[in-house]
């Protein structure tokens, strides 16, 4: 009794925070995306009265909404195909630091990772800032890329508040989240392995895609996770870099809320979005089973 | 891989990483409105700063903020973090990973709908009670890995040496765990400083936190005031850091 007591009390005052704070909030949403829009925004009754008496005042409206017009789906495969996209570059980019760090002599290797923590720990907004400057019409990165695209009587391109700078920013701000699985998984590889590949005739190319490749590839799955899911609930970086053509899911959830505050299809495309994630999870988990278990 | 091209490749690598932000540092003193040539070194926009009413008033808000955000989560997520450690629990771990793991648009978005079904006025309060939520899980983790690098037969020791309980933990166990502790608290304050999305969504019209002026200066007009106040957010989230990591070796890494 004295156990559980402890127990409860214990457990009981942060359980009872997020059960209010995050479990109710998020059940608030589902039943939200069911209901109609009211008439000055928000929400309308759930009870509707009229002279035969009380209905429930629930539709699947806004679900119907997102699947008749395709330009929801358009939106919601642009937004995956942002995120492969900057799935892929963050593992070509962070392969080869993880390997570097990995490789590198013990002492240094806590100090390398610290590097690549560090600038993620600086504030979101600045780091979207950032490229803001670095593409904006008259940086010096603009000036040069014009200049040299002028060479060839290639009109200058622009570059800020387009696709490309949230693609480019998206790299930016997922990097760590990709290099640091894969370091934890290089830095465990058996060196031995590698003198034996040697030893018996494979080459640098072949040691790397016959043995570390192949050992990696849990690595680079919890990598994919990790920066992918992320990506698709962005609106920061599409909302202060894309421009109209950048734009992402985020950005019309957040329209739906802050602007044309329709709350029920603001919801239902929160739903639609975590359902989506949650399958590509699921699928992709499954397929990394079969896959590492087939390889190791 | 040839040694030689790891080298180079990782190099670019962190040269990717850093340049951005030493650019907005850089143009921070630039002598000149636009975030282009270099002019000459000046503290102009850091002096601008000073005088900017509406600045000073978000960073007040924001440091009080995250002054009763990290204290109320770290009391939160210590005993969230203890219980983890002590008992078998169903519930609990499923609520403090799960914040962490759905896109945090979500989050902001059902605290706005929660927040107004119970009538509550969109504003500091809101933001507060937000943002504890989600520090909790980030607070329960550093402690419960900090009680899992702990010696169990300590706290069994006080135990046979006649403590109760309660004695034993805040006489051995605690103490132990205090440098865990403080780097929860390190890293909620820092969270919440810094958090942008969530406070987006919580904050209604009036009240106003840093990151939310910083965006909103982005969104009208850029000038090299906010590479000021970014170079002052970043030198802040710095030495918390390292602060956190002198306290409690490993904790950083949490994020």
């Amino acid at each position: 009794m004295g156990k559980n007591l402890g127990k409860w009390l214990i457990s009981g005052p942060p359980v009872l925070y997020l059960v209010v704070f995050f479990v109710i909030p998020t059940l608030i949403m589902v039943l939200a995306s069911f209901r109609y829009p009211g008439e000055y925004g928000g929400l309308a009754p759930i009870m509707r009265h009229d002279a035969s008496g009380a209905h429930i005042n629930l539709t699947l409206e806004s679900y119907q909404e997102y699947f008749s017009d395709f330009i929801y789906s358009w939106l919601f495969l642009k937004t995956l195909a942002y995120a492969v996209i900057t799935t892929f570059f963050c593992l070509v980019m962070a392969y080869p630091l993880a390997l570097l760090i990995a490789k590198s002599a013990r002492k240094y290797r806590d100090l390398l990772v610290l590097l690549v923590i560090l600038p993620f720990w600086s504030n979101f907004l600045i780091r979207i800032y950032a490229w803001m400057i670095i593409l904006g019409p008259q940086s010096v990165f603009s000036q040069l890329l014009n200049g040299f695209l002028g060479l060839f009587g290639i009109d200058p391109v622009r570059l800020l508040f387009t696709p490309f700078a949230v693609v480019v920013c998206l790299i930016y701000v997922q990097l760590p989240f990709m290099v640091l699985p894969l370091y934890a998984n290089l830095e465990k590889h058996d060196p031995a392995l590698l003198d034996a590949a040697q030893d018996l005739g494979a080459n640098g190319w072949q040691r790397f895609w016959r043995v570390t490749f192949p050992l990696s590839l849990p690595g680079i799955y919890a990598g994919i996770a990790l920066v992918f899911i992320p990506v698709l609930g962005i609106f920061a970086v599409p909302d202060i870099l894309g421009g109209t053509r950048g734009i992402m899911i985020g950005n019309l959830i957040k329209q739906e809320f802050l602007e044309a505050r329709d709350w029920p299809f603001g919801s239902a495309l929160s739903i639609v979005l975590t359902v989506s994630a949650m399958i590509i999870v699921g699928l992709a988990a499954l397929a990394a089973r079969r896959r590492v278990g087939r390889d190791v | 891989m040839s040694r030689k091209l790891l080298v180079v490749s990782g190099a670019a690598v962190y040269l990717f990483l850093y340049l951005p932000l030493l650019i907005v540092v850089a143009y921070s003193f630039n002598d000149s409105k636009l975030n282009a040539e270099w002019v000459g070194f000046t503290w102009h926009w850091y002096k601008l700063l000073l005088d900017d009413d509406s600045m000073l008033k978000a960073a007040g808000n924001s440091l009080m903020i995250a002054l009763t955000a990290s204290f109320a989560s770290t009391v939160l997520g210590t005993m969230a973090g203890y219980a983890l450690y002590r008992y078998r629990l169903k519930l609990l771990p499923v609520l403090i990973m799960a914040p962490l793991a759905i896109p945090e648009i979500l989050v902001g978005v059902s605290l706005l709908i929660f927040f107004v079904a119970i009538n509550l006025t969109l504003g500091l309060g809101t933001i507060m009670l937000s943002h504890i939520a989600f520090c909790v899980g980030f607070v329960a983790i550093v402690v419960r890995s900090r009680l899992s690098g702990m010696d169990e037969s300590l706290f069994e020791a006080a135990r046979d040496l006649g403590a109760t309980p309660w004695q034993a933990f805040r006489l051995v166990t605690l103490p132990l765990i205090a440098p865990g502790i403080v780097a929860g608290a390190l890293l909620a304050f820092t969270l919440s400083i810094d958090d942008f999305v969530i406070t987006f969504f919580t904050a209604g019209v009036g009240a106003s936190t840093l990151p939310l002026q910083i965006y909103s200066m982005i969104k009208i007009a850029v000038t090299p005031e906010v590479n000021a106040i970014s170079t002052l957010l970043m030198l802040l989230t710095l030495f918390l850091i390292v602060v956190a990591s002198r306290v409690s070796p490993g904790s950083v890494r949490g994020r």
